[in-house]
């Protein structure tokens, strides 16, 4: 239920009511861009419920796959 | 995809786990409080990749699982209210009421459709001006500013055909019920990833201070939860208890601000009754006094319906972690997903059902 999806926002129209075109994988979708005014085509955004509710963070999801490469080096330094 | 293959890969999930192995020196209890995070948990075997001193506890964040018996039979007495179209997430279709469910409304004549957000409800009633549109607005945190929006734009549009059922629950109290429960055996908590997307952490430090438990803010593919999960324990085994976020490519500390503030702008806190759980004081959202024409119940009548829950379900101790859900005498006889006792059974995100697919005797897992 509370499941977002991470998707592509492929364009926006601004207007009273902002909305884009945000594609999932192969699926493309009408998403409401009204509560990330500042994501920009291109960007990735996180989807519930047909509105887009954060703007991922590219910075923080390599950090996270750079620790695990860290921690997978050190888990073989020391079995 | 993006964002979801890389933290979904196998391989990656074995450092964290020999790290899992070589943190935890004693047994420990985690909740995950995340109905979605459950079904990922059992689907993808993470419980069985664990120490044996790892217990996971499945919470109550299923929202469809808690929404109450009454509520169910205020949306059915709406639903088959001539003129009505209703509209609903699917998953709210099969949820028993005291004597029928959504699906068994709509086979007598009823015109029940699924939408996948309450913006498509909101065109049907643009569609539709000769009749009613009622969406049934169930849902934590995560779902509550796609429901705002919604009412708002319907006040913008002027939309005098649209209403909402609304049965909204937040987190934090009830997680605050299961923690100052005497019968309470969680030690760590693995927050839910999409309700702090809005949030933020705030309203978690309070808990982790006051309750003494590692709060940890986790995502849903198997790399994040197992990396939710390594942060807990190592908090755990360091005699630590504060709010860590796991989940950074999607959680901000501050959540989504400008989403808090269409949620205060349309809602109010309430109390609500949970499923299986009771009434729980300041646990809910319903519609401010400004947008009462909006309110379904008001608009057809219903504050009154209502029946009382099963006797026989005990989903109200499996939601608050007490009972496994095989331990359930009804478990996959009485109650399977196809004839649900309870809604625990009906969600993919529901405890019961999630066994019932992934660890039931005979599959894979079992
Ligand atoms: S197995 Fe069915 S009856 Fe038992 S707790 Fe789960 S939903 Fe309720």
């Amino acid at each position: 239920m509370c499941i977002g999806i991470p998707g592509k926002i492929l364009d926006a129209t601004e207007g009273s009511l902002r909305m884009g075109r945000v594609a999932f994988g192969e699926v493309i979708k009408q998403v409401s861009l009204a509560l990330v005014p500042e994501a920009q085509v291109g960007e990735y955004v996180l989807v519930h419920a047909g509105t887009a509710i954060q703007v991922l963070d590219e910075a923080a999801a390599q950090e996270v796959l750079d620790l695990l490469e860290e921690l997978a080096e050190s888990m073989e330094d020391r079995p | 995809m993006k964002y979801l293959d890389e933290f979904r890969d196998g391989e990656k999930t074995k450092p964290i786990l020999a790290a899992i192995r070589k943190t935890v020196t004693r047994p420990w209890s985690l909740m995950e409080v995340c109905g979605g995070q459950t079904h990922s948990i059992l689907r993808f075997g993470i419980d069985e990749l664990l120490p044996p001193e790892v217990t996971l506890i499945h919470g109550p964040g299923c929202p469809v699982c808690v929404t109450p018996v009454a509520l169910i039979d205020k949306a059915l007495a709406i639903a088959a209210t001539p003129g009505v179209i209703f509209c609903s997430f699917g998953d709210m279709l099969r949820v028993p009421g005291s004597e029928k469910d959504l699906f068994r409304v709509k086979s007598e004549g009823a015109t029940v459709r699924i939408v996948y957000s309450p913006l498509d409800a909101l065109e049907v009633a643009e569609g539709h001006p000769e009749r009613e549109v009622v969406f049934f607005a169930v849902g934590f945190e995560t779902t509550a500013p796609a429901n705002a929006l919604a009412v708002s734009e319907a006040k913008r549009r002027g939309l005098r055909n649209f209403s909402m059922l609304v049965s909204h629950v937040l987190v934090p109290p009830a997680l605050e019920a299961i923690l100052s429960s005497p019968r309470a055996k969680v030690n760590g908590i693995l927050a839910a990833g999409h309700v702090c997307a809005i949030m933020g952490t705030a309203e978690y430090r309070q808990l982790a201070f006051h309750y003494k438990v590692p709060i940890v803010v986790t995502g849903f593919e198997p790399v994040d939860l197992l990396h939710g999960i390594q942060s807990c324990l190592v908090q755990l085994e360091e005699g630590r208890h504060e709010v860590e976020n796991r989940y950074a490519r999607v959680v901000k500390d501050e959540g989504n601000p400008r989403a808090r503030a269409l949620i205060r702008e349309v809602f109010q806190v309430v109390p609500r009754t949970w499923r299986g759980i009771g009434p729980i004081p300041e646990s809910g959202l319903g519609l401010r006094p400004e947008f009462s024409e909006f309110d379904a119940e008001l608009r057809f009548g219903v504050q009154g319906v209502g029946g009382p829950e099963s006797k026989v379900c005990q989903s109200g101790l499996v939601l608050q972690g007490l009972l496994r859900p095989q331990e359930c005498p009804a478990f996959g006889t009485d109650c399977t997903p196809e004839r649900p006792l309870g809604a625990t059974m009906v969600s993919g995100e529901g405890a019961c059902a999630a066994y019932y697919r992934y660890r039931r005797a005979g599959t894979r897992n079992a």
